[in-house]
């Protein structure tokens, strides 16, 4: 390294270990906050349990693998919402998407589908998540049409669309809930069958650690080619090992998780063998799989795209980005198709988790969604949101949520519990930027 | 020196309206390579409104560009891009949120392999060029809100200077800067000049416009009053050009 870029990095003598630690490492504060949260959250619930109710429920392998599953639909909605926000814009309507998509996937697949290719086809839950994309998608690039080439505020469309398309899923079977849906779209709900098991997870996490010593890896040489300054050895061996840990962990935990011994016999006829008492691991389910790689793919697009970068120019000065060329209201209009998009995943999770679709499917899921986007950093000025941050909001949402389920907080005290945390997050937030600045 | 040839860029009776006030009217400069026009005028003359025709922020409602001789239609900032027009807006245009290198890039972004953007290679040629601008700048992994206005400033000139521009508009580019960034900026401009880029520079500072221009082309209410090379004027005449409307040598 040259001298100019030695003096990027401050004088580390005077500064405390922990400002060097977060500094070598390249830790985000928001993050360690997040966590620090969602780790008072968890243990708080626990032991609420322990001492009021003689039974700590929450920081179980069954409470915390129902906890993903139930974070997902909201997470894969929260990463889109991100982006939404990002460009000064806000959706109301993705509750009601997930109304409409899922009547739609559940009318194709139940009384469309098997008239034509006949019950129990194969091909049914295929071409009803891809009728339930395309459907999402359109009606999200409708929305985009009318907020970014009619000038009609995002506000304004979106709750239009949180009323027609509610009553859109209602008139669409006329208020009839549509059930069951075909046994294998089922599986992308979750459930004991709908997860990858003891083996499949092992396999996931080894991929996953590899992932973590290729990003790294890649990055390390990344900048060593660019004479970049780089992190110290021991600080990239902590976050490889603090990977690795994490990952780890979790595979076990989804693995400890058994089967519950109705599903073990019914399981055990099917194939003709008596399992009696045998351990069968859930495993990772599908759903959680889905909003991981969801997850990937997001942050890819946001980071590594100029896609990605021009949402956020527009959010940060939209006149700046139209003046370096950017088509603004192209891109504008995509973020409200992929949000169309991620709004269909969520509904083919929801409505697979529920083995039905009902027409008010996704009720006040644009605000737990929008509520996620906030609580994990993004700001509704424009300009800044993170992929991961909105992810770990909807944990954070989640485990409040299922904790007060827990514990025999009744609904009323709920909402109240999640109104006065949203405010109060996004009120530290406030306070953290002002200190950072 | 006379200007003798095809001129670099020749604007030729632009007009463009808003909501019935016509903020340009008919209004004709060129500009040859390796010349620096000023640009001056009350707030409110259309100094900056003629410029954006230029540069693609606004479409002109009449009138002709010609770049090298050549007429071109510029509709957007791409089309101007694509002339080599390059513009230091008075805002300076700078997505806040974003840092110095993707700020460079906007519009512009280097594709690695994969499609995927190149980032290190980005912040590689900020450092180049701001190496080269700005010895002093080393702020490149924080977000440009989080940089002084010379900072800010340089930003967007590198921007500019960066993509080969062969006709440079400045609006304005000393306003925000101390003395000594703004010395820094006028040595860049001459360097620019002898490289022979043409600039455009919109500047209220008469005493910069004499130092910095060959001539200077004033406009009063959306109508050009005259352009007069800076040598044959003096400050006096060309501040009564600005307030008067009207250059008091060619009423003798």
């Amino acid at each position: 390294m040259n001298d100019t870029l030695k003096s990027d990095v401050p004088t580390e003598s005077h500064k405390s270990a922990i400002v060097r630690f977060l500094h070598a490492t390249e830790i985000d504060t928001r993050l360690l906050g997040m966590l620090g949260a969602l780790t008072l959250i968890w243990v708080g619930f626990h032991f609420y349990g322990v001492i009021f109710n003689n039974f700590g429920a929450f920081l179980t392998p069954r409470n915390l693998w129902n906890l993903s599953v139930q974070t997902s639909s909201i997470g894969i909605m929260a990463t889109g919402m991100v982006l939404v926000i990002v460009t000064r814009n806000i959706d109301l309507s993705v509750g009601s998407m997930i109304g409409v998509i899922a009547m739609s996937m559940g009318l194709l697949q139940v009384e469309v589908l098997p008239q034509i290719v006949g019950i129990g086809h194969w091909s049914i839950w295929i071409l009803a998540v891809i009728v339930g994309l395309i459907v999402g998608t359109l009606i999200g690039a409708l929305h985009g049409w009318l907020i970014a080439y009619r000038g009609i505020p995002a506000f304004i469309v979106t709750l239009g669309g949180l009323m027609v398309w509610r009553g859109m899923s209602f008139l669409s079977a006329g208020g009839r809930t549509i059930s069951p849906v075909d046994s294998t779209f089922a599986l992308l709900g979750g459930g004991p069958y709908g997860a990858v098991g003891a083996a499949g997870s092992w396999v996931v996490g080894a991929i996953a650690c590899f992932g973590v010593a290729y990003i790294l890896y890649a990055g390390r040489k990344s900048r060593r080619k660019h004479d970049f300054r780089l992190r110290p050895m021991w600080a990239e061996y902590f976050l490889g090992i603090v990977g690795w840990v994490t990952i780890i962990s979790a595979v076990m935990l989804v693995n400890s998780y058994p089967w519950p011994k109705g599903i073990v016999r019914q399981y055990g006829a099917r194939i003709g063998q008596d399992l009696e008492g045998t351990f069968i691991s859930h495993g990772f389910a599908i759903p959680v799989l889905i909003l991981i790689t969801v997850g990937i793919c997001m942050t890819i697009l946001v980071t590594r795209t100029r896609f990605g970068r021009y949402v956020f120019a527009i959010g940060g000065n939209p006149e700046a980005a139209a003046l370096a060329g950017i088509d603004t209201k192209w891109v504008t209009m995509k973020v409200f198709a992929l949000m169309g998009m991620l709004t269909a995943i969520a509904a083919v999770i929801a409505s697979a988790r529920l083995n039905s679709a009902t027409n008010a499917l996704g009720t006040l899921d644009e605000l737990y969604v929008i509520a996620a986007a906030v609580i994990g950093g993004t700001s509704l000025a424009g300009g800044v949101g993170k992929i991961y941050g909105a992810i770990l909001g909807a944990l954070v949402m989640q485990s409040l949520q299922s904790g007060m389920v827990l514990i025999g907080f009744d609904s009323a005290i709920q909402r109240i519990v999640v109104g006065v945390v949203l405010v109060l997050a996004v009120y530290l937030d406030i306070l953290y930027n002002k200190r950072v600045k | 020196m006379t200007n003798t040839g095809t001129p670099l860029v020749e604007l030729k009776d632009i007009s463009i309206a808003f909501g019935g006030i016509k903020a340009v009217d008919k209004v004709s400069v060129d500009l040859y390579p390796g010349e620096v026009v000023g640009l001056l005028g009350h707030n409110g003359a259309g100094k900056s409104t003629l410029i954006k025709c230029l540069s693609g922020a606004y479409k002109a409602d009449a009138g002709e560009v010609f770049i090298n001789g050549k007429k071109v239609v510029i509709n957007n900032p791409r089309d101007a891009r694509d002339q080599n027009i390059e513009t230091i807006y008075q805002t300076l245009a700078l997505a806040d949120n974003l840092d110095a290198a993707s700020n460079l890039f906007l519009g512009r972004e280097i594709i690695g392999s994969g499609g995927f953007l190149d980032e290190s290679r980005m912040e590689a040629e900020t450092r180049k060029i701001m190496a080269r601008l700005n010895p002093n700048f080393h702020k490149f992994d924080v977000p440009v809100s989080a940089l002084s206005g010379g900072q800010r400033q340089s930003v967007a000139i590198a921007r500019a200077v960066y993509f080969d521009a062969k006709i440079l508009i400045m609006d304005e580019p000393t306003a925000a800067l101390g003395v000594h960034e703004t010395e820094m900026v006028a040595e860049l401009i001459q360097e620019l000049k002898n490289q022979g880029l043409g600039i455009f520079l919109i500047e209220h500072d008469i005493h910069n416009v004499m130092k910095l221009c060959d001539r200077a082309s004033v406009m009063k209410n959306g109508l050009l009053v005259g352009t007069e090379r800076v040598e044959d004027v003096t400050e006096d005449d060309i501040l009564s050009m600005i307030i008067l409307g009207k250059n008091p040598k060619n009423k003798l």
